[in-house]
């Protein structure tokens, strides 16, 4: 067998996948953020929240009603982003005419509630989630085994960030979208109801984020923290990214996870603090972000 | 946020420019150091002394977010880094307390310069996800740092001698040297909002291409407001490492960064006396909940609804509007 710089192939893809996997769900999640912050204007500090309350959901629909992992993927998003349709109404649309950043502190009030009741509820050592029959196994690539699920994931997270950049450059409705985010004023004034654009595009957005975590689930286990730490280094993927571009945010998702897989192999002490490395870098070189556009 | 607090601040401005402090900051001023005093007495000293640690935390706080307008949310880094060199300052190195706190101090003011420096370079919300990123960098590297005990943190680290001649075992003798430190450190912040200086930042706050347009080089005062906080936020954390003899990953947590904006929030932001209420709240509230286990966080959240949705002023803003008068 070869051996690059000393590194064992072996290791070095399968950090590599790693790394693919991670950035796959930092791109749907800073997606996530960048839809909800194109139009509201408000950081959503519970998204994190809302990615392990998609793992629980899924979890608990398979627990105690037995409806599958496939079902899941479709229901999880629909129920948790139905509860973000509630919250939006119910407080943040409270907030658009105040400073932004009251918008991120109700949001992290938000995420404590849920993170603590999930907790109280399931306590802190995580549930199992089985991954499902169809994608069991791995694939023998020759120079290292890949599994199934992994794949999967990679896969469906591409498709959705691509489908979700389709929606909202190429149709109609990414129009209206696209166009209440530069003004939503004239917007209305054509016969549009902005509001309801507003309260779908964050239920849209958390959606996105519950049906990450119902891809993670099968790879991490169920736990009320799950989301917590995550969100903070998918805040840096958002300032690294700059969020003026759907296909910027999956790019820098995507790039950041495979430079941190990267770091694990040759630096595996500087893997947790990589991404926040580069943020600093970012700020000092282009301080509106990679793909961003000054504020 | 600055819209509402500002018509106060204008009376403040005036008041405070006709001569010194005003009668009733005095009496205020007066009346806690009175109580204070009296407090070790009659409630569990160490118990205060985390109560007055938390007071300089929420102030050093409050310069940032109500003054200087930015939304910080990493201040755990200057309070846990701060936190974990004195200890080791005092447990390996030997050092006595004040020196240590020193250390502590220091270290939280270089930081504050480097992060602070990277992080003014964005606004708004940006700023506040920068300052939470460095932060949550500030927390790996205490996990994984050799001085920092991991998991365990720095435990058992000794009070030692002030000076080196006289000891501060006891809780109270202790008790003075922290009211001291909280004390001055709290007359500092309100000198520093009220002068020449603290009035730009204001300004700053207000409107900041107005001050960039009169010829301020608002970046400058932006990073040196910065690293005031982060200084004073420091002391408070170098100060809590002496009292709880321990340095550990909760000081350096995102939560701890949430709670002090919690502490600022309930109190009243853009106020003189509001985090001193806000942390002395939360402080109490947590000594109460603390066998609840996760709903002392649910509580916290609430809080911070209702704060956010209904509460805006928080609680010396609201009795400052009763009474007309900046507080």
């Amino acid at each position: 067998m070869f051996e690059l710089l000393g590194i064992p192939p072996q290791a070095l893809f399968g950090q590599l996948l790693l790394g693919l996997i991670n950035g796959s769900f930092y791109a749907l999640l800073s997606l996530g953020l960048a839809v909800i912050f194109g139009l509201l204007n408000i950081i959503n500090f519970t998204h994190g929240a809302q990615y392990m309350m998609g793992a629980f959901v899924a979890w608990m629909l398979l627990d105690y009603l037995g409806i599958g992992y496939w079902w899941a993927l479709v229901l999880v998003p629909v129920i948790v982003g139905l509860t973000g349709i509630v919250l939006e109404r119910l407080m943040i649309s409270r907030l658009y005419h105040l400073d932004h950043l009251y918008g991120l502190l109700l949001t992290f009030g938000l995420a404590l509630i849920i993170q603590g009741l999930f907790r109280n509820q399931y306590g802190i050592s995580g549930e199992a989630y089985s991954i499902p029959s169809q994608l069991v196994g791995v694939q023998n690539l020759g120079f290292m085994f890949l599994p199934n699920y992994r794949l999967w994931v990679i896969v469906a997270s591409v498709v959705v960030c691509l489908g979700t950049w389709f929606v909202i450059e190429k149709t109609r409705l990414g129009a209206y979208l696209r166009a209440a985010t530069e003004n939503p004023t004239l917007v209305g004034a054509f016969g549009i109801n902005v509001p309801r654009l507003v309260t779908l595009t964050y239920g849209f957005g958390v959606g996105l984020a519950a049906l990450a975590g119902v891809l993670a689930a099968p790879i991490y286990s169920v736990n009320p923290n799950m989301g917590a730490d995550l969100i903070i280094v998918v805040f840096a993927v958002v300032v690294i990214g700059g969020m003026g571009s759907i296909l910027g945010a999956v790019l820098t998702g995507f790039g950041l996870g495979l430079i941190e897989g990267l770091t694990k192999v040759f630096y595996p002490e500087g893997s947790a603090v990589v991404i926040f490395v580069i943020m600093a870098i970012v700020l000092l070189v282009k301080p509106a972000g990679l793909f961003g556009r000054t504020a | 946020m600055a819209a509402e607090v500002e018509p106060l601040e204008r009376q403040v401005a005036a008041t405070a420019g006709a001569g010194g402090m005003p009668r009733h900051h005095q009496l205020i001023f007066a009346g806690l150091l009175a109580f204070a005093l009296v407090a070790p007495f009659v409630l569990y000293p160490v118990f205060v002394m985390k109560v007055l640690c938390f007071v300089l935390f929420a102030c050093a706080f409050n310069l940032l977010l109500g003054f200087g307008g930015l939304l910080s949310f990493g201040h755990a880094a200057y309070f846990g880094s701060a936190s974990y060199v004195a200890a080791h300052a005092a447990k390996v190195w030997g050092l006595t307390p004040e020196l240590a706190i020193l250390c502590g101090t220091a270290t939280a003011a270089g930081l504050g310069f480097v992060f602070g420096g990277l992080a003014i370079r964005r606004a708004g919300i940006y700023f506040a996800m920068v300052t939470l990123a460095f932060a949550q960098m500030v927390y790996f590297f205490s996990l994984q740092a050799p001085f920092t005990g991991g998991e365990d943190g720095i435990q058992s680290v000794p009070r030692g001698a002030l000076l080196g001649l006289f000891s501060l075992e006891s809780d109270r003798t202790l008790y003075f040297f922290v009211l001291a430190i909280v004390f001055g450190g709290l007359l500092l912040i309100y000198r520093i909002i009220h002068s020449p200086f603290g009035q730009v930042m204001k300004a700053i706050r207000d409107n900041e291409p107005r001050a960039v347009s009169l010829g301020y080089r608002v970046q400058r005062y932006k990073l040196a407001v910065f690293v005031l906080s982060a200084t004073l936020a420091g002391l408070a954390g170098s100060t809590k490492a002496l009292v709880f003899q321990l340095a550990s990953l909760t000081d350096v947590h995102w939560s701890m960064s949430g709670e002090v904006v919690l502490m600022t929030l309930l109190g009243g932001m853009g106020t003189v006396f509001g985090p001193i209420v806000g942390a002395a709240t939360i402080v109490t509230m947590q000594n109460y909940l603390a066998g609840f286990g996760a709903w002392v966080t649910v509580t916290q959240g609430v809080i911070f609804v209702v704060g956010v949705l209904l509460f805006r002023e928080g609680i010396v803003g609201v009795l400052s509007r009763w009474l007309k008068k900046p507080l």
